[in-house]
C-alpha cells in the first residue's frame, strides 16, 4: 500500500527551478569554505512533498511508470514543472527515479501501487487521489511471446488483458471523471502492431488494435466536452520490452523521443501520432497489401 | 549490436545488456563469464567493448542527492556530465574536473580518471571522489572510500571498469559566480616559448595549448596558449548562470578519406594558428571547455575507417626532448592532425592506472590506416624511452609491453584484480590486448 508518511528519499531541497531564476543564483555560495562532513542527506528536510497538494491542478498521472517509456515521459513532464503521480506494481522500485525528479525539477512526485490487472482497484485508486490529474497517460504493455500466446490460452489472456482490457477500463474510469469536470487529456500508448494482425504477433497486436479502437471511440465521445484523447503508436522503441531484438536503427526510437512526441501531441492537441513519421508510411503500405498477398508473406 | 569507441575503431559486434538498477546489474554480472560496463562510449578505443557482454549504464542516470551548502553530489554512474552541469551551473556549481567533452558519464569519468585543463592545480577527477559504490565480481556491492576499501578505490579510479561496475559516485562540485570563463590567448613561436608560457601560467586555474603539429624547423612547436578563470560577477556582470542555448549540428556524412591529406591538414593548422588572436575574452563555459561538442558526431570527419587519438605524457625532465622527438617524427611523416594539444600536468594521483603524471602531455588525432599504425609504433618507442606512458581512455592499439613500461604500479593493480576478480569476469578488448 502507499505510505505517504514513508521517509523521504535522501535528497536536499532544490532551489527554485532554473527557468524561474535566469539571473545569478543569489543563494548559491560563492566562496569555497570548509566542506561539512556527513552525508548530503543531512540537509534533507524535503520541502518537495512526496504527496501531491490538492491545488496541483496541472498534475500528470502515469500508469506503467516503471517502464522505460514511462520513465522518459515522467522526466519530460517534470522538466515542464508538472507534478507527477506515478503508478506501478512495486512503487518502491521507483523511489530513486522519484528522488531524481524532485531534485532536478523541484516538482512533487507521488508514488502509488497499482496492479492494473486488478480491475476492482481502479476506481478506488482514482477516488483516493488528492486531485484528479490534468493529464493521464497509460504506458502499460506486455509483448509476450507469440508462440507461447498461440499455444497457451492463459498466456494469451494475460497479454490481452494487459494490453487492452485493463488499460482501457482504467482510462474509461478516468474519462468519466474528466468528462464530469469538463477538462483533461488522456493519452494511450498503443502500437503499430494494432494496425494489422500479423502472424508474428497477432495476440499482442489484436489487443493493441482493441485499445486503439477504444481510444478512438473515447476521443469521439469526449470531443466538445473539454477532454482530449491522444493515441500514440511508437513503432520500434529501444526498451526492456525489445531487449535482445535486432531492431533496424532508422526505425527504432529512443524512449526520450517517445516522450518528446507525447509532449508535443499534448500541447498541440493531436489525435493519433506515430513517433517516427516513417512509421505512418510503413503502416499505410502494410495496411494496403491485399490479404491474399499478405498471408503469403511471413511478416 | 555493432559498438565502437568514439574513434570508431575498432567496431565490434557486442551483446548488449542494460543496467537499470543494482539488482539488475548484479544478475547480469553473476550471469556472465565476461563483461565490461560502458557509459556513453566516449573513450576512443576498445576499452568499453566486450563482444560477450557490454553493460550499458546509461539508464542508471539518477541524481540522488545534492547539498546546496557544500556542493556535494551523489549520482548513479550513468549520469551524463552534461545533465549534471545543466542542473548545477544555474545553482552556482561546476564540475571540479572536466574532460574536453561533457557527453561522458560520471562513472566513465571515474573509470578513466579523466583530467582537465586544471590538472596542475586540481588533479584528476578521481582526486575529488569521496566515495563510490562498486559492484564486484562476487556480486557484492562495496563502498569504496579513503577510509573503507581504500585499495579498491585506488584500483577503480582509472581502472577502466576492470574492478567491477561503478553504481554510484559521491563528489563535491566547486562554486562559481557565473557560467562564463575569462580567457586569455597568448602566442608562442617555438617549443621553448610555449613551455616557458605553460610554466609561468601555473597560477591560472585552466591552461592548455594548441600546437601546430605540422610546423617544422625553427617553427616547430609554435602554438597558442589558452588560459582561463571562472569569471566573477564583477568581471562578467551580463553573464548568467543559464546554460547557453545552442543547436547541436551533426556531421551529416562520413568524410571521404581523401579529404584528409597533408595539404588540407597543413592549411588547417596554418589558418588556425593565424586566427588565434592574442588577447582577453569572456566566453561561456560550453564554448570554453567543449568546443567540439557543438559539432555532433565530429568523429565522422575521419571517415568510415575511424581514427585514433594518441595521447602520451612524458615526465617533466624529459618532456622537452621527448615531445620534440614525437613532433619531429609526426611532421616528417607528414601525418598532421587537426587536434594537437599540449598541457603541463601536475603531480601524479592515487589511481594505480591513472594516466597523468607530472610532465607534458601531447594529444594527436590520426585516421586509422597502416601508415598511422606503423608511425604510432615508432612514437611508442620514443615515449617509452623517455619514461612516458599512454592514456588508456584514448588507446586502441598499443601493446602489453608498452603498458608495463609506462605504468610502474601495474603489478599492484593486477594483484588487487586477482583478489577481487580471480576469474577475470570484468574484461574488455583493451584489457585482453594489454594483459590487464
Amino acid at each position: 500500500m502507499s505510505d505517504p508518511t514513508a521517509p523521504a528519499p535522501a535528497v536536499s531541497p532544490p532551489p527554485p527551478a532554473p527557468a524561474a531564476s535566469p539571473g545569478p543564483v543569489s543563494s548559491g555560495p560563492v566562496s569555497s569554505g570548509p566542506v561539512p562532513s556527513g552525508p548530503a542527506s543531512a540537509a534533507a528536510a524535503a520541502t518537495v512533498p512526496a504527496t501531491l497538494p490538492a491545488e496541483a491542478t496541472n498534475a500528470v498521472l502515469i500508469l506503467g511508470a516503471a517502464s522505460d517509456i514511462g520513465a522518459a515521459i515522467a522526466r519530460a513532464h517534470a522538466a515542464e514543472g508538472r507534478p507527477l503521480i506515478l503508478l506501478a506494481r512495486q512503487p518502491a522500485r521507483l523511489e530513486r527515479e522519484a528522488a531524481d525528479l524532485r531534485l532536478r525539477h523541484g516538482v512533487a512526485v507521488q508514488l502509488l501501487p497499482l496492479d492494473v490487472l486488478d480491475l476492482a482497484a481502479h476506481a478506488p485508486l482514482l477516488d483516493s487521489l488528492p486531485v484528479l490529474p490534468a493529464t493521464v497517460i497509460s504506458v502499460v504493455g506486455l509483448l509476450g511471446e507469440q508462440p507461447r500466446s498461440a499455444a497457451d490460452p492463459a498466456e494469451a489472456e494475460r497479454v490481452m488483458r494487459t494490453n487492452y482490457l485493463a488499460p482501457a477500463l482504467f482510462l474509461g474510469e478516468v474519462a468519466n471523471r474528466m468528462e464530469a469536470r469538463g477538462s483533461g487529456t488522456i493519452i494511450g500508448i498503443s502500437s503499430v502492431a494494432g494496425d494489422r494482425g500479423r502472424a508474428s504477433n497477432y495476440v499482442y497486436g489484436s489487443a493493441k488494435a482493441g485499445f486503439t479502437a477504444f481510444l478512438s471511440g473515447l476521443r469521439n465521445r469526449l470531443a466538445g466536452k473539454g477532454v482530449h484523447v491522444v493515441t500514440v503508436k511508437p513503432g520500434f522503441v529501444d526498451t526492456q520490452m525489445t531487449a535482445g531484438m535486432n531492431l533496424p536503427k532508422p526505425l527504432t526510437a529512443q524512449p526520450e523521443e517517445v516522450a518528446k512526441a507525447v509532449l508535443a501531441a499534448e500541447a498541440r492537441g493531436r489525435d493519433v501520432i506515430y513517433v517516427r513519421p516513417v512509421w505512418r508510411v510503413i503502416m499505410s503500405i502494410i495496411r494496403g497489401i491485399p490479404e491474399p498477398v499478405f498471408k503469403r508473406r511471413n511478416l | 549490436m555493432k559498438l565502437s569507441g568514439w574513434g570508431r575503431y575498432p567496431r565490434v559486434d557486442c551483446a548488449r545488456a542494460v543496467m537499470r538498477d543494482a539488482e539488475g546489474a548484479r544478475a547480469t554480472v553473476l550471469g556472465q563469464e565476461s563483461l565490461i560496463a560502458r557509459g556513453n562510449g566516449r573513450s576512443y578505443g576498445d576499452a568499453s567493448l566486450n563482444a560477450r557482454c557490454t553493460l550499458s549504464t546509461l539508464r542508471s542516470d539518477r541524481l540522488l542527492a545534492f547539498d546546496p551548502a557544500s556542493g556535494r553530489v551523489t549520482c548513479e554512474a550513468g549520469l551524463l556530465l552534461s545533465e549534471l552541469l545543466a542542473f548545477s551551473v544555474p545553482r552556482g556549481w561546476f564540475a571540479p574536473v572536466t574532460p574536453g567533452t561533457r557527453f561522458v558519464t560520471i562513472g566513465g569519468m571515474v573509470a578513466a580518471d579523466v583530467h582537465g585543463k586544471n590538472h596542475h592545480l586540481a588533479g584528476t577527477f578521481g582526486n575529488h571522489v569521496e566515495s563510490l559504490l562498486l559492484l564486484t565480481a562476487d556480486g557484492a556491492v562495496r563502498r569504496c572510500a579513503r577510509d573503507e576499501n581504500a585499495d579498491l578505490l585506488r584500483a577503480t579510479i582509472g581502472g577502466m571498469g576492470l574492478t567491477g561496475v561503478i553504481l554510484e559516485v559521491t563528489f563535491c562540485l566547486i562554486p562559481v559566480e557565473t557560467g562564463a570563463i575569462r580567457q586569455e590567448t597568448l602566442r608562442a613561436g617555438s617549443f621553448d616559448e610555449i613551455m616557458a608560457l605553460c610554466e609561468e601560467s601555473e597560477g591560472w586555474t585552466y591552461t592548455v595549448a594548441w600546437i601546430d603539429c605540422l610546423a617544422r624547423g625553427k617553427r616547430l612547436g609554435r602554438s597558442l596558449l589558452y588560459r582561463g578563470e571562472h569569471a566573477t560577477r564583477a568581471e562578467a556582470p551580463d553573464a548568467t548562470l543559464a546554460p547557453p542555448g545552442r543547436k547541436l549540428r551533426n556531421v551529416p556524412v562520413d568524410f571521404p578519406r581523401i579529404a584528409l591529406n597533408p595539404w588540407s591538414m597543413r592549411a588547417f593548422n596554418a589558418l588556425y594558428y593565424g586566427r588565434g588572436r592574442p588577447g582577453t575574452a569572456l566566453v561561456d563555459y560550453v564554448t570554453y571547455f567543449y568546443p567540439l561538442d557543438a559539432v555532433g558526431e565530429w568523429n565522422r570527419i575521419y571517415g568510415r575507417g575511424g581514427f585514433t587519438q594518441y595521447q602520451c605524457v612524458i615526465p617533466k625532465a624529459a618532456s622537452r626532448a621527448g615531445i620534440t622527438a614525437v613532433l619531429e617524427k609526426v611532421s616528417a611523416a607528414g601525418m598532421g592532425s587537426f587536434l594537437a594539444v599540449l598541457k603541463l600536468f601536475g603531480a601524479e594521483g592515487e589511481g594505480l592506472l591513472s594516466f597523468p603524471t607530472e610532465g607534458y602531455t601531447l594529444t594527436l588525432d590520426f585516421p586509422v590506416d597502416t601508415a598511422t599504425l606503423n608511425l604510432l609504433l615508432e612514437l611508442d618507442a620514443i615515449v617509452a624511452d623517455h619514461g612516458g606512458r599512454l592514456y588508456l581512455a584514448k588507446d586502441s592499439r598499443t601493446g602489453a609491453r608498452m603498458m608495463r613500461r609506462g605504468y610502474p604500479r601495474l603489478d599492484e593493480f593486477l594483484a588487487l584484480r586477482e583478489r577481487y576478480d580471480p576469474h577475470r569476469r570484468f574484461e574488455s578488448l583493451q584489457s585482453q590486448r594489454l594483459d590487464l
